[in-house]
């Protein structure tokens, strides 16, 4: 049994011999099979893994240096293309689809040697805050498998929470990353808008989905940014600033007395769990008697901030998920007689019950009539907060805060209130809606041994300095 | 606001849904609170405020005008529902009985 901590550990072990690529795959599969009931993943990729391994492993024998990745076992949250495999986006409108080419991610990751092991279920086109929405059944959490692992990158969470992967990639666009992350004792990332190409992801809100790593330590998180940041000629929206070498900047006690802010509105709020309260409150203390600055800031403007998420993602959503016709790819229903029975046959039966009801959302913000009411007056919202968020964000190095209101719930806890689910993203959209960095880090359990994970928000491209901060952050908790 | 059946079925045209009995009581429910949640927004006082469309600094991302091919005809036909041998097959979209 390979005890696996962090990916440079593990490096050393490889070059040293004390361990292969193929046993790595072995002990992963075997975690999948112990934990099929959890129902993390949707494909396994068993034979494909190995044959790379044993690949990967001739190389080391052979001395030569297979990539920063190489024996790294990577799963795919079911968003995510990779050339020749199934993607569906946990849909029934996608089952059998497979990808014709591998999204820029997977191409990198490849490239450094990763071992891709499979496929992760999710919520559905990753609409969701508790996995509960995918088409082929909810995930379980590990930790207390009545409850939910946090959506949607559920499967890829508790994959790496029960060690089916060393890594898992997710996508976030109003927390699918850092939620689930913190319900499972993962480290969840979301990188500034466009630090990361988002060609070959399947598209929920174009202007909030950002691809990221979910690992069991910052460091791995920084390995993977470092290897899947930067340009790409297929998405004009990714940023061509520098790529910063996150790796070489952990390690580092902060160098100077940090200035940090909370949201005095969120750890006042009336739907923040008490224990989680209190221990944030402990964090904080600790980091004034290390001699970091933490205050209390003003933000009037978090009650706002769900309504204004689903009003945009919606419309969002409508759009890019007009393109499921039924046509060119996709499910068909049998029932189509003619063109417009094939589009609304196909998708009524296609899409699962909140997709649609994003869809309609969508479709009614975006009407002539309610155009100016509800769309723009919430792209203007928007604006708002993105700028007092940046403003926060000069004044203070980071935004620290808890990153959910709650541990874990139960399954079908949430599932007949859509707005009761939605406000499970209450402290993760900030992020989404101004573009900046974030990353949830795990704060230990609480009393009834649940775990939730404690929010670190930045200045946009500002990763290294939050990475090294949050690594620090981590050593400082339980 | 409220939102009526009618405008419901009005909506569905528009997304090409269908929703019918039970479902369609309980969409019109959902759509009813989500957008009162939604109305919360005026709330915000937003005088003078542009709408924020782009959410990066960049202008003007260009490239060379160059013809290149992606994907191969076979591989578009891979995943169509129903295709022949160059085609995908839809319905009729033109009934010459009607």
């Amino acid at each position: 049994m390979y005890s696996y901590t962090q990916y440079s550990r593990l490096r050393a072990d490889l070059e040293a011999g004390a361990c292969s690529c193929r046993a790595l795959v072995e002990q992963c599969l075997q975690a999948c099979e112990t934990h099929k009931n959890l129902n993390a993943f949707l494909d396994l990729y068993a034979d494909e893994a190995l044959l790379r391994a044993d690949q990967l492993d001739a190389q080391f024998r052979a001395g030569r240096n297979p990539g920063k990745l190489a024996g790294m076992v990577i799963a795919l949250k079911d968003v995510i293309c990779y050339k020749d495999h199934e993607v569906s986006a946990s849909s029934k409108i996608l089952k059998g689809f497979k990808s014709l080419y591998n999204a820029t991610v997977t191409e990198r990751l490849l490239q450094e040697g990763a071992i891709i092991i499979g496929r992760t279920n999710c919520d559905e086109f990753a609409m969701g805050a508790s996995n509960e929405n995918s088409a082929f059944g909810p995930v379980l959490n590990a930790a207390d498998p009545s409850r939910v692992p946090g959506g949607s990158s559920g499967g890829s969470a508790v994959a790496v929470q029960t060690g089916m992967c060393h890594a898992a990639l997710g996508s976030d666009t109003g927390g699918s990353i850092r939620q689930p992350a913190a319900f499972t004792g993962t480290v969840g990332l979301k990188p500034t808008y466009g630090r990361i190409s988002r060609w070959g992801l399947l598209a929920y809100a174009s202007s909030f989905d950002q691809i990221g790593p979910m690992t069991l330590t910052v460091a791995d998180a920084a390995l993977l940014l470092e290897v899947m940041a930067g340009p790409d000629q297929h998405d004009a929206t990714c940023s061509t600033q520098t790529v910063d070498a996150y790796t070489l900047a952990l390690d580092e006690a902060p160098e100077k007395p940090l200035r940090i802010a909370y949201l005095g509105d969120a750890l006042d709020h009336p739907g923040l769990d008490t224990e989680i309260r209190l221990r944030s409150f402990d964090l904080f203390e600790t980091l004034r008697s290390q001699g970091h600055t933490v205050e209390a800031v003003s933000f009037p403007y978090l009650d706002y901030m769900v309504p204004c998420y689903y009003v945009l993602t919606t419309a969002e959503a409508s759009s890019n998920l007009s393109r499921y016709s039924g046509l060119t790819y996709g499910y068909r229903s049998p029932a189509a007689h003619d063109l417009e029975s094939t589009f609304k046959r196909s998708r009524s039966e296609g899409f699962g019950p909140e997709v649609k009801r994003r869809i309609m959302l969508g479709t009614f913000v975006l009407s002539s009539d309610y155009y100016d009411a509800y769309y723009s007056k919430a792209q203007k919202v928007r604006r708002v907060i993105r700028d007092k968020t940046a403003a926060l964000l000069e004044q203070y190095d980071f935004l620290l805060l808890p990153t959910t209101s709650t541990p874990p719930f139960r399954l079908g806890e949430k599932a007949s209130d859509p707005i009761a689910m939605y406000l499970a993203d209450l402290f993760t959209v900030q992020a989404n809606l101004a573009g900046n960095p974030a990353i949830s880090i795990p704060a230990g359990t609480n009393s009834a041994g649940l775990p939730f994970g404690m929010q670190v928000m930045a200045g946009n491209f500002k990763e290294a300095a939050m990475l090294r901060f949050s690594d620090y952050l981590s050593r400082l908790l339980p | 606001m409220k939102i009526s059946e009618e405008k419901v079925r009005a909506l569905a045209q528009l997304a090409r849904l269908e929703f019918e009995g039970e479902a369609m009581e309980q969409i019109r429910a959902d759509l009813d609170n989500i957008v009162a949640m939604c109305e919360q927004l005026n709330a915000v006082d937003t005088e003078g405020v542009e709408p924020l469309i782009y959410m990066t600094d960049a202008v003007n991302v260009l490239r060379d005008d160059v013809v290149h091919q992606d994907i191969s005809h076979e591989e578009a036909l891979r995943n169509a529902p129903a295709k022949d041998s160059d085609y995908f097959r839809v319905s009729k979209v033109i009934d010459q009985n009607k």
